[in-house]
């Protein structure tokens, strides 16, 4: 295969709340290669946007990263001090943050808020170098030069969002995480975004990793696709397989729904409601909803299995191995390829 | 800054200007019994003595002025007129006009109530921002309790601790008067200095109130402040911690901060006032405190005049300073 | 059939009570200032117990006695026994802040509400009112007010010029709650379903607005005790009314610090700064409620 240059494994966020403790990340592994693009969908509350958070390390309490490897080109980024996480934001890992709406300093210019983040990366230039800097990579990214000056209220959300993009490009970063960027923009503006972002991360040569719920988007900029369940990740194959054979009961109800061009049909949900985090269903999170539910869906925790084609599949319907119904049992086999880590808690 | 928004600011502002000058032409009239200042004229030109004539001088000057036996809304169409071009009349006592009794006192009330103010405004909210960014250390944010207990206190109580403890208990500061008697005034050192250690207490009241006040206001900005989104995109981009809590929350926490300042001028100014009376500090508080202990109203109502004035102009400056540092109010909407 | 209703009604108002007590004990600063103002509160009816009311008049002592077993906080230089000027001021100033806290609110609410309700030249006048009256310092007029009443001052009448200028606070709150509302569509909806403008007000805006109607309550009483304590210490409150703040003001007068009679100024002095700490602890109390943040006190 070629490199990998994003290695998740077994990532386990947990956010302790005096209601209770909540996984919000439960066991999530996963590999992105180099100039690859990964989408990442579920429903809101299926930890997705955690998940992101977590890979930038910028978790807040009450939220924790507790176990679990991220490495970035080798390097495990839960082992680095602060300071040298600090640093690896914007150089090898960068975020594109959820609705640019509010994500800029509504005080400072433009190209203030740019040059910030190359001076704190050790970036020095004159200030007029600065300006032209800023000014060349907006272009880059299709916005007039004359937007480096203004303010953020003074643009369009789409433009807000290329400033995003700009910004999570300019230290030429390995990853891009991209969370739901173009949620709140009208479907012409969001077409324009997503091609700049194609374009940026071709250019730069970096993987991406693309948040979101919009499966058309994803199915025209994805080349693989991982769904997310109630914190865990259920299944993840290439954007081909996932659209025409999905395999997870949770992926073909989310395909089946959507509205087709070519037939009028009647609108098909998913029936029952996302499971409380708090109180999660024990053995697959699933399994509630699931219309072919079978007997060991209710007390094992289904593993992440590989299935042809590196297309990979959390779910007892297709088990190879059994799953794990015991914290300190171990599932592995190792001639699966399987990335799922065994000391993760089983919900009981 | 919109044309509407200053003049709907100058309007209020001269609507506040009028409005005290009607309080004080107004309610003495409103009160039960006689007119209060020519009662109290009166009392005195039956006081006789030394003052005797002099205040039938006055009384005539006054009645002439004022046309006391003239209808209500002429009397009220002079009274303005007088204070348009801040003829603020004579005092009772000392015949001095009441302009100047108040220029006399004016500068020590700006120089004490200027520096606590401002003092109580940099420390306060340097302070309240430290203990309000969560990423502070711990034993800062111990400092809630005391900044809470601080802003409780009016000024004028605080002082009377301050006194009780460093001029009566400790006497390491002077109590009363703005510097030592025998003192000669003029600008050299010993009396300088003199004027520093008396201004000393009343301005410890002040600023140690003060500073609690504008310390929790600001940290409860910036907390809220923290959870913004630009704040986590400015984490999430690798910026530094002190550029993040200057740059992005500290600058963003001020203008907030200011608005709360333009609303508390005039509790401040009140307090301020008491506190200089209490300190016998000469300043128009305790000219203020004199005036109404010896109902010379001329003075109190002047003095009272010139405070709601000064407050209105700086709340009308604040106001329309805000718009200008705010850059989405000053640059408006573009594209 | 009577009785399971009696029983029922008695079960619903008892886990009422229980969620009211879990609320409060689950934050503790809004339960520690109001435990604060209680305990005040109940200085001047148990104290009252224990000492002759009569004897906080001047005359009525030995002046100038330092605190002992007879007299608990000493006596003033007018012969005043200063523990039964504790009894009967402290419930006084309360009577005084609390009396023009409500009327304040009330007005507040009454005018606020008009203005956000109503709207057009009413809320003009209304906003453009409280815009002015709330820059000019409320001490000054009051200043004002009693030089002219010269000394007539009765504790009610303080209370009700303090209300009069303390009503812009809880206007503005209620006004930009109830154009809130507005907005969210819970007047048009109401409308739709029938409901004439009193109900809509009673049974749909007024139980939205609680909690900033007592933050604004609390924040009006604090006004009050400034005000109130204020003109007193510049000597022109009720000058036969042994309230705190008159206490210290006579204190001052007859040079009770330098004279070093702590007796006379401290209790009065602390009895009010516990009274601001009680009010703040329940204002920051409401403003949690209100605004939820990470890592509160409770």
């Amino acid at each position: 295969m070629m490199e990998n240059v994003l290695e998740v494994k077994g990532l386990q966020v947990t956010y302790h709340t005096s209601g209770g403790t909540l996984k919000a990340v439960n066991d999530v592994s996963f590999t992105l290669n180099k100039e690859e693009r990964l989408g990442l969908v579920g429903e809101s509350g299926s930890g997705k946007t955690t998940l992101a958070t977590a890979l930038m390390r910028s978790v807040r309490e009450p939220g924790k990263i507790d176990d679990g490897e991220i490495l970035l080109d080798g390097k495990d980024l839960l082992q680095l001090s602060d300071e040298e996480m600090r640093h690896a934001r914007s150089t090898e890992i960068s975020m594109i943050p959820q609705g640019a709406m509010n994500s800029l300093n509504p005080v400072m210019r433009i190209q203030d808020q740019m040059i910030d983040t190359l001076r704190d990366h050790g970036v020095s230039k004159s200030k007029s170098e600065f300006r032209k800097w800023a000014e060349d990579l907006l272009v880059r990214v299709g916005l007039p030069s004359e937007v480096a000056s203004m303010y953020p209220h003074e643009l369009s959300g789409g433009m807000k969002q290329r400033v995003a993009i700009a910004t999570g490009i300019s230290l030429q970063p390995k990853v891009i995480i991209a969370d739901e960027p173009t949620s709140a923009l009208d479907v012409v503006v969001q077409r324009e975004v997503m091609e700049t972002l194609r374009q940026a991360q071709q250019d730069l040569g970096a993987a991406v990793v693309l948040i979101g719920h919009d499966m058309g988007l994803m199915a025209q900029f994805a080349d693989r696709i991982g769904v997310m369940y109630a914190g865990k990740l259920v299944e993840i194959a290439s954007v081909w397989d996932i659209f025409e054979k999905p395999q997870h009961p949770y992926t073909q109800l989310l395909i089946a729904s959507l509205p087709s061009l070519e037939e009028k049909e009647v609108f098909k949900g998913i029936p029952g409601r996302t499971p409380s985090l708090l109180n999660p269903p024990t053995g697959c999170g699933f399994h509630p909803r699931c219309p072919q539910a079978i007997e060991q869906c209710s007390q094992l925790v289904p593993v992440l299995q590989e299935l042809e084609n590196r297309q990979m599949v959390s779910c007892h319907l297709y088990d190879k191995t059994p799953g794990y119904d015991d914290p300190t049992s171990s599932s592995g086999n190792e001639d699966m390829n399987v990335n799922g880590s065994s000391n993760a808690a089983l919900q009981n | 800054m919109t044309v509407d928004y200053v003049i709907r600011r100058i309007g209020i502002f001269l609507l506040v200007v009028w409005a005290a000058a009607s309080i004080n032409f107004f309610i003495p009239k409103l009160a039960p019994g006689q007119d209060p200042i020519l009662g109290a004229l009166l009392e005195a030109t039956q006081d006789g003595g030394l003052a005797g004539d002099a205040m039938l001088d006055i009384a005539d000057q006054y009645r002439a002025k004022y046309g006391l036996d003239q209808p209500l809304y002429i009397q009220y169409v002079r009274y303005l007129g007088d204070l348009a071009v801040l003829d603020l009349g004579v005092s009772f006592v000392s015949f001095s006009s009441v302009r100047d009794i108040i220029l006399a006192r004016l500068p020590w009330t700006i120089g004490l109530l200027g520096t606590a103010t401002l003092m109580g405004f940099i420390f306060g909210s340097f302070l309240g921002a430290f203990i309000g960014w969560p990423y502070s250390p711990r034993f800062l944010q111990k400092f809630i309790v005391p900044s809470f207990m601080f802003s409780a206190v009016p000024p004028y109580l605080m002082g009377l601790v301050l006194v009780w403890l460093l001029a009566v208990t400790f006497d390491v500061l002077p109590f009363g008067g703005g510097y030592q008697r025998g003192v000669i005034p003029g600008w050299d050192f010993e009396f300088i200095m003199s004027i520093l250690k008396h201004a000393a207490l009343p301005a410890m009241a002040l600023v140690v109130t003060d500073l609690g006040v504008r310390a929790l206001v600001m940290r409860g900005t910036i907390l809220s402040l923290f959870g913004e989104d630009y704040i986590r995109h400015a984490e999430n981009r690798g910026l530094k911690s002190w550029r993040i809590f200057t740059w992005y929350g500290v600058r963003n926490a001020l203008l907030p901060q200011l608005t709360w300042v333009a609303l508390s001028l005039g509790s401040v100014a009140g307090g301020a006032i008491v506190v200089e009376a209490v300190f016998a500090y000469p300043g128009l508080g305790t000219a203020l405190l004199a005036a109404i202990q010896g109902f010379d109203f001329p003075v109190v109502f002047g003095i009272v005049f010139l405070i709601i004035l000064s407050i209105a102009v700086m709340t009308l400056l604040l106001d329309l300073i805000y718009p200008l540092i705010d850059p989405r109010i000053a640059y408006g909407k573009k594209s | 059939m009577t009785v399971t209703v009696i029983q029922q009604r008695s079960v619903v108002a008892r886990k009422r009570l229980v969620n009211w007590m879990k609320y409060l004990a689950a934050h503790r600063m809004l339960l520690a200032g109001l435990l604060v103002i209680l305990g005040l509160a109940l200085i001047g009816p148990i104290g009252s117990f224990f000492v002759d009311v009569e004897t906080s008049r001047p005359l009525s002592e030995w002046p100038g006695e330092s605190p002992t077993l007879e007299y608990p906080l000493g006596t003033d230089t007018q012969g005043r026994n200063l523990f039964a000027v504790l009894v009967a001021g402290l419930p006084l100033t309360l009577r005084v802040a609390f009396l023009a806290g409500s009327l304040g609110l009330i007005i507040g609410t009454v005018l606020g509400f008009t203005a956000g309700y109503v709207g057009g030249v009413v809320d003009t006048v209304i906003r453009t009112a409280s815009d002015v009256l709330i820059t000019i310092p409320t001490l000054m007029v009051l200043v004002v007010v009693a030089v002219s009443i010269k000394g007539l001052l009765s504790v009610e009448m303080m209370a009700i010029a303090i209300a009069l200028l303390a009503w812009m606070g809880p206007a503005r709150v209620i006004r930009a709650q109830v154009l809130t509302l507005r907005e969210k569509g819970y007047v048009a909806v109401s409308r739709a379903s029938g409901m004439n403008d009193i109900e809509i007000m009673y049974k749909e805006l007024l139980p939205n607005m609680l909690p900033f109607l007592a933050a604004s309550f609390v924040n009006a009483v604090i006004i009050a005790v400034l005000s109130s304590v204020g003109l007193q210490a510049l000597g022109l409150g009720p000058t036969d009314a042994p309230t705190m703040g008159m206490t210290i003001h006579w204190a001052l007068e007859f040079g009770a610090v330098l004279a070093g009679m702590w007796w006379w100024w401290i209790p009065p002095l602390t009895v009010i700064v516990v009274l601001f700490m009680g009010l703040y602890l329940i204002a920051t109390g409401l403003d949690e409620i209100a605004n939820p943040r990470i890592g509160n006190s409770s």
